[in-house]
């Protein structure tokens, strides 16, 4: 690919816990992709003007408080609405099992709990990204 | 024997295995050396004034003269989630099984100051700790516990003078007076902009909350420990031992520079003062870290801020487990962790403890895994033995000079924290996270490489089924949450309200008032949490962080 894949790694919900959204940012730019971190407190609006504002690639969200469910589809659904068809949205945190499969229908490409290698989320975006 | 021996000794044992040595395979962050000798530890000419006896300066063997001997530590589960009624039954089944203190956990909404009803609350009310919007929660949240019987920790730091202020009021009604009232509130901002990020202020009117909390408490609430200065979350988001106590009591240091300077007299507040430390996986860094730590707390106190009062160099600390270190694999095996970590907690002396169940890293626990968690201190105070001497470690040549190092690299990072000009200003230049944020990812890319193992995640994996039986929230919770608020708020009277929150106002803009009575009657006439810091948020403003990863 001639473009670096530009990533908005983001926060949404009140949650203060991101050492893993920072471990996450800096492992992705390590493997040669752009990144952006929101840093924390984003509402999902914010998320989805960020998104298009930087014209990034792929979306993803790190959430520990157990406000996934309401706040992923969330911004799912911002960034469609705004035309962003080809953005790949992916999760992660404390996200019981039970969860992933209704965020998935939602349209979150893959969710990644607690114990994921850094290199496995490289991996799932390079091999996703249309 | 003397050192010439000892050191020809040393000299033939290390020739002796120099080719076993060479033939083992390498594995990842071991200490220096293999083996500690007397040579690794300071004489005992230094005996008296670096290690000394419990209960004497400079405290390395503990704050209180006969520790686990006299009782043990205060076994304090923290808890709470969903509805104040909810938590309310939990807190009376854990005092039921033998806790002996509450810890409140506040959901995220409380934590950074929104009512439940606020379109920013929603998906968060009640997940990550119980739901307070006003008096009215907090006097479900303490309904049949005797505020004058129980101590109560509560988590909560730059709203914390307005959940003090609710907990005084709750204490009113029953007829506990506020001089009788024992607990602690967490009030530690600093770690907040550095580590865990429910900040509200910035940092200048989130320093005068606190030492206004200070100067009432030291007047009219004497038993309460105004803060929980905290190396806990520092740990969590993923320090070293070394930089979890340095930090931390560089930010301790800045809550005592702000206290004098708003003209407090460093004996009169300072023996109030506590500290949260991590009980981490590496047993005896864990040890050496609690003893290093009361040692420098006790010659910062008495060397830079000339304390006279014992009480006032003593570090007095609250114990938490490593839920960082807790893992979603296999999570029967997070039961041994807490076990050890519990084991490192104890023989490190802490006041108090909370150890973390079981399936933390997936949700928040069920009652039958905090049952264990509180079973695994029980155990450790009952059966193991570890609590039957005082500092048992003590005299080992590995942890004397462990507890030794990490002095040692607590102090460099206090020396540059001071040059940087204290730790508010390394926090605003991003120094203290940035540091933090180096070691988180070192730490990740240690496991990632194998250098460093953590069973069932990047060594031992097996294959499990999906964990069952978790403990959820529904969202019906932040509902009926909001429907008791708007109920609560037809009733009250709504004059008294604006009066009271117009009056905090003016006294927000006047920086020589302490708040804290003006909190208090805004909370008795049922204004809402989000109702007075919306006040504070008006006058002082909000807090932005800046992220360089």
């Amino acid at each position: 690919m001639d473009k670096p894949i530009r990533v908005l790694v983001a926060k949404p919900g009140l949650d203060g816990h991101d050492r893993g959204a920072k471990v996450v940012a800096r492992a992705l730019r390590d493997a040669g992709f752009e990144v952006i971190y929101t840093g924390l407190r984003q509402t999902p609006e914010q998320i989805a003007e960020a998104a298009l504002q930087e014209d990034v690639n792929v979306v993803a969200m790190s959430i520990l408080s157990g406000a996934h469910p309401h706040l992923f589809p969330k911004v799912v659904n911002l960034i469609r609405a705004q035309g962003q068809e080809d953005v790949l949205i992916i999760g992660g945190g404390v996200i019981p099992e039970s969860d992933i499969p209704a965020l998935k229908e939602a349209g979150i490409a893959e969710v990644f709990t607690p114990g994921t290698p850094t290199s496995a989320i490289v991996d799932f975006i390079n091999a996703n990204l249309k | 024997m003397s050192n010439e021996k000892i050191q020809a000794g040393l000299e033939k044992y290390n020739a002796s295995v120099e080719k076993t040595v060479a033939k083992f395979p390498e594995r990842g962050n071991l200490p220096e050396q293999r083996l500690y000798t007397p040579l690794d530890v300071k004489g005992v000419d230094s005996y008296a004034e670096e290690i000394g006896f419990p209960g004497m300066y400079p405290y390395t063997r503990g704050v209180q003269p006969t520790m686990y001997r006299g009782r043990f530590w205060t076994m304090r589960m923290y808890a709470g989630f969903s509805t104040a009624a909810e938590s309310n039954k939990r807190y009376r089944y854990l005092i039921e099984s033998g806790a002996t203190g509450l810890s409140c956990a506040f959901d995220l909404p409380t934590q950074i100051g929104y009512d439940s009803d606020d379109p920013i609350s929603e998906g968060e009310v009640g997940k990550v700790g119980v739901a307070i919007d006003s008096l009215a929660d907090m006097e479900i949240l303490f309904d049949q516990i005797d505020l004058g019987k129980v101590s109560t920790s509560m988590t909560i730091n730059a709203p914390a003078s307005v959940l003090l202020s609710m907990y005084i009021a709750v204490a009113e009604k029953q007829g506990v007076p506020a001089d009788q009232l024992k607990g602690t509130i967490q009030n530690d901002i600093l770690k907040e902009y550095a580590a865990r990020g429910t900040y509200i202020f910035p940092p200048r009117p989130s320093m005068r909350l606190i030492t206004n909390i200070f100067e009432y408490c030291s007047k009219n609430v004497p038993k309460w420990n105004t803060i929980s200065i905290s190396g806990y979350h520092i740990r969590e988001a993923g320090s070293t031992a070394s930089q979890e106590i340095a930090f931390t009591i560089a930010d301790g240091i800045a809550y005592v520079e702000a206290a004098i300077k708003a003209g407090l007299n460093v004996d009169d507040f300072a023996g109030r003062l506590s500290f949260f430390w991590n009980a981490h996986n590496n047993v005896l860094e864990e040890v050496a870290k609690f003893r290093a730590s009361r040692r420098v707390w006790a010659k910062v106190m008495k060397e830079r801020f000339h304390a006279e009062k014992p009480k006032s160099m003593m570090l007095r600390v609250h114990t938490q487990t490593a839920g960082s270190m807790l893992t979603a694999q296999q999570p029967n095996n997070n039961i041994v962790r807490v076990a050890l970590q519990t084991a490192a907690a104890v023989m490190g002396g802490t006041q108090s403890l909370h150890t973390n169940s079981k399936d933390e890293a997936l949700a928040l626990p069920t009652t039958e895994s905090v049952t264990i968690a509180l079973r695994t201190q029980q155990i450790v105070a009952y059966e193991s033995g570890l609590a039957d001497v005082i500092d048992p470690l003590a005299g080992s040549y590995y942890v004397e000079a462990l507890t030794d190092k990490i002095e040692k690299e607590a102090w460099e990072y206090i020396q540059k924290i001071d040059e940087l000009g204290g730790a508010v200003a390394a926090i605003e230049k991003g120094y203290i996270q940035k540091e933090i944020q180096d070691s988180a990812y070192k730490w990740q890319m240690d496991v990632e490489s194998g250098a460093r193992t953590i069973v069932g995640v990047n060594k031992f994996q097996q294959e499990e089924p999906a964990p069952e039986g978790l403990l959820k929230i529904d969202a019906s919770v932040g509902i009926a949450q909001c429907e008791r608020l708007a109920a609560m708020k037809a009733k009250r009277d709504n004059a008294a309200v604006e009066k009271a929150l117009a009056d905090l106002k003016a006294a927000c803009e006047d920086e020589n008032e302490n708040l804290m009575p003006h909190i208090l009657n805004a909370v008795r006439t049922y204004a809402t949490l989000g109702e007075i810091c919306g006040v504070m948020r008006k006058v002082f403003g909000e807090y932005e962080a800046h992220v360089n990863l």
